[in-house]
């Protein structure tokens, strides 16, 4: 990536130096203003998206005076966050009561929003982590898709082909094949782009469309396909390959949270503990002084793209081993582009990428709650999280908002501008 | 040899990259001709015959009498010709024409597996090439889209959002209003408005641009997705079924053979893509209102410095972007199904970006790439009637193999303005 030959020195050099430092020594500076200017994108957020709520209500548009209106559209707002909130943690009232009555499964169920909120995040940290990764490295990971397709594909093929083996040994297996598989469709753009220039972003969007007519051509093979069936869908994988309960009694968390919260204490490890991870932030931060300081830049990007899409495969590992059991066309849901969101409110780091993971996995399962509750359709959670990393990477804006004289933002991170032609 | 390579010392660097790329794409087309000769000509039984069917049922094209070729001496006769191409680009070059005979060399390679698809069969060659264009059409307003932006030196990669939302919008005003014209407008307004907080983002408070445009793709997706569910889905009938713009039958030029239902008993959106190509073309490489884009996007300093006000111009450049992807968005309702659902461009304006790339930032080869998408897009309605042993899914993941290909500079590589995505800040 060439610099932009206008740059004059001065404050834009200054500024940029500034935040090579900020992003290779002090990873986490500055995190109470962070929280802030979250806290703040998160309200405007919520405003902006409550009026697409009331405008598009018909009963609003339709009252009779302005009182009635505004009534409904209280009610609309109140009853949609509301669902939301106790679809993502649960109403306290309801909590006490199910606690206290002394039957052990009605107990749990007081835990079942908290649960759900849990597996949504799962594999969000995955796909976040795998985002994130990349953009220390200066790489925009936007093909998190086929890389969850193809590890998920892979995982499964081993949960339902490989039989005869204990849990300790077969799990691991199917975990396995997805990192790898996953790595594999991250290897390809990585060398793509570390020999020939050619842009992270364009390779990985077709090779999404590649693992998707790959699942559709995979499940129509006996290799694949269902016994009995005609439709797309896999064999269900040996039990030994499913990731364990956490807490049985009809609660779906699995140990697919605990492995995520393991990897992302690893990939913090491998940024800022390893020799490699500050290789990755050298590369991000500059590559040309990276290639002058005598850092293997190629090598450094195909590591770093291969990781990453490792780490998807093992969202896509996650879904199948923890919640699906079986693959179907279309299991990735989104994922590896929710992986970009997570990955920017998580400001790139592995422990702001859990938060955020299982802040947007709460929106995710109350979203459920919500539409079953007040029939406000579930894709009012997306555009809720647009516009929170829309108004996160603008903290210009959130401070003209808010009049704030000073927030130091987090921002978002500038990853290679231009398509490296 | 020893003159050669001395000669090319000589000419530095720059002549020799010129120079591989050149044989690069000779070598490329030796290999094309390799492959139609080994895969439809080699194990074809020489009696085996093709159909092609060249008149269409709802067309008013004068009628002809279907093409018979045989597919053995077709393939290699297209062999043959891809050869000689080859040897002629590997030798001197076809220079500036180059691009020209690669377009031409795809062309005959495609022909060459129609026929060898279509053995013993017959397949209607005009309703493909129909098909085709149809399908292509959306996608190319897409390239203009990117174009139109990234020739100004901002990236949008919120062309899939402002295609979905200009699909929502002009379903919803053409239903709700039964005027197909006020839909596309409100298509267009709508793709403009995205545009506009991307231009603010990008060029305002200079965040970088791929990660709007990417937050904007989800932002439009949730949007339209939780709209469709509020208004689209109670109200079907009043607000989600929109009159399809019928297709234009020109005069006198529909009648002609081939040609006449391909090109003159098209699709709107088809003649719109014309027009819109010219336009583009002629604005941006014939008139000081393209000269002054060019420079913003390839040195906004000196743009600056010479009085063009980069901010303006950038903020222009990405909004009329925005109309032009809304206007693609509106295809896929008014111009095709005239319904909204979920989700429904999937993934098109991706495509229209890779095809914006592997078009060299020009609008005739964004068109170009996008026949390739539309091909593949065209070809899926054919496959039942098509004689093809290797399973269609890996025939569908040809064209994005195809782009990784061009994009990674195997078949030579375009070079992007040089400050596309790079923010300016003004001193």
């Amino acid at each position: 990536m060439s610099e932009n030959p206008d740059q004059k020195p001065g404050r834009n050099r200054a500024a940029a130096a500034r935040d090579v430092i900020q992003s290779v020594i002090a990873p986490q500076s500055s995190i109470w203003s962070s929280v802030l200017v979250v806290v703040l994108a998160f309200v405007t957020a919520l405003v902006v998206s409550a009026v697409f709520i009331v405008v598009s209500d018909p009963n609003v548009i339709q009252a009779p005076d302005l009182l009635t209106a505004l009534n409904v559209a209280w009610q609309d707002v109140s009853g949609a966050y509301g669902g939301l909130l106790t679809g993502a943690l649960g109403d306290p009232s309801t909590i006490i009561a199910k606690l206290s009555s002394g039957d052990a499964k009605v107990a749990a169920s007081a835990f079942y929003p908290l649960s759900e909120t849990v597996v949504a995040a799962a594999p969000l940290v995955f796909t976040g982590l795998a985002v994130a990764l990349g953009f220390r490295a200066g790489l925009f990971n936007i093909g998190g898709e086929g890389q969850v397709i193809a590890g998920g594909l892979a995982a499964g093929f081993v949960g339902f082909s490989v039989h005869g083996l204990t849990g300790f040994v077969e799990l691991p297996l199917a975990l396995l094949a997805g990192f790898l598989v996953g790595m594999l469709w991250g290897f390809i753009p990585g060398l793509l782009k570390a020999r020939t220039g050619a842009h992270e972003v364009i390779t990985t969007i077709m090779l999404n469309y590649v693992a998707i007519y790959l699942t559709y051509y995979f499940l129509n093979t006996t290799l694949f396909q269902r016994p009995g069936r005609t439709d797309p869908i896999s064999k269900v994988v040996d039990s030994a390959a499913m990731l364990p309960s956490l807490a049985a009694l009809n609660l779906r968390v699995h140990a697919g949270a605990l492995l995520a919260v393991a990897v992302a204490v690893a990939v913090y490890f491998l940024l800022w503990r390893t020799t490699l991870g500050f290789e990755f932030r050298a590369v991000g931060a500059n590559p040309d002084a990276s290639r002058a300081a005598g850092i293997g830049v190629g090598r450094v990007i195909v590591v770093a793209m291969s990781l990453s899409g490792g780490l998807a495969g093992l969202a896509g590992a996650n879904i199948i081993l923890g919640v699906q059991y079986s693959v179907t066309p279309g299991f990735s849901s989104g994922l590896g582009f929710d992986g970009i969101t997570v990955a920017l409110l998580g400001r790139g780091n592995p422990v702001g990428v859990v938060a955020a993971a299982l802040l947007f996995g709460g929106l995710r399962a109350g979203a459920v709650q919500m539409q079953a509750a007040t029939s406000t359709p579930v894709d009012i959670v997306q555009v809720i999280e647009a516009l929170v990393i829309m108004f996160v990477a603008a903290p210009a804006l959130i401070r003209a908002i808010f009049r704030l004289r000073a927030v130091r933002g987090i921002g978002a991170p500038t990853v290679s501008p231009g398509w490296g032609g | 040899m020893g003159r050669v390579s001395t000669a090319v010392r000589a000419l530095g660097a720059g002549a020799r990259v010129a120079v591989d790329r050149r044989r690069t794409l000779g070598i490329f087309f030796l290999l094309v001709a390799g492959a139609i000769a080994a895969f439809f000509g080699y194990n074809v039984p020489g009696q085996s015959q093709a159909h092609f069917v060249l008149n269409l049922a709802s067309s008013h094209a004068i009628p002809i009498p279907d093409l018979v070729v045989p597919v053995r001496a077709t393939a290699f006769g297209l062999a043959a010709a891809c050869a000689f191409l080859g040897t002629i680009q590997v030798v001197r070059g076809f220079g500036r024409w180059a691009y020209a005979v690669l377009a031409l060399v795809i062309g005959l390679f495609v022909f060459a597996f129609l026929a060898w698809a279509a053995r013993n069969s017959s397949v209607s060659l005009v309703g493909m090439l129909q098909g085709t264009l149809v399908r292509a059409a959306p996608l190319t307003l897409g390239a203009f889209s990117g174009l139109l932006c990234e020739r100004a030196g901002v990236i949008n990669v919120a062309i899939e959002g402002q295609m979905l939302i200009g699909a929502f919008s002009a379903a919803l005003v053409g239903s709700a209003t039964g005027n197909a014209l006020l839909g596309i407008l409100a298509g267009m307004l709508c793709g403009g408005l995205i545009a506009v907080i991307l231009a603010v983002f990008a060029i305002r408070y200079l965040v970088d641009q791929v990660i709007v445009g990417i937050v904007l793709d989800l932002f439009c997706l949730g949007l339209t997705g939780f709209l469709y569910d509020r208004l689209m889905v109670p109200f079907q009938a009043t607000l989600n079924s929109a009159a399809v713009v019928p297709p234009v039958t020109i005069p006198g030029l529909s009648r002609i053979p081939v040609l006449g239902p391909i090109l003159f008993d098209q699709n709107v959106y088809v003649y719109l893509m014309f027009v819109l190509m010219g336009l583009i073309y002629v604005a941006l490489f014939h008139t000081r209102w393209g000269l002054r884009v060019r420079a913003v996007g390839e040195h906004p300093r000196a743009a600056d410095t010479a009085g063009i006000d980069v901010a303006r111009t950038r903020y222009i450049n990405v909004i009329l972007g925005g109309l032009v992807a809304g206007l693609a968005g509106s295809y896929f309702t008014l111009g095709a199904v005239g319904q909204f659902t979920k989700n429904m461009t999937s993934g098109r304006g991706f495509i229209s970006l890779a095809a914006m790339i592997s078009g060299g930032w020009t609008p005739v080869g964004g068109f170009g790439a996008s026949l390739v998408f539309g091909f593949a897009d065209a070809l899926q309605n054919f496959l039942s009637v098509l004689n093809v042993p290797i399973s269609s899914y890996f025939l569908l993941m040809a064209p994005y193999l195809a782009t990784i290909l061009v994009v990674a500079g195997v078949v030579g590589r375009a070079r992007p303005p040089a400050a596309d995505g790079k923010p300016y800040v003004k001193q």
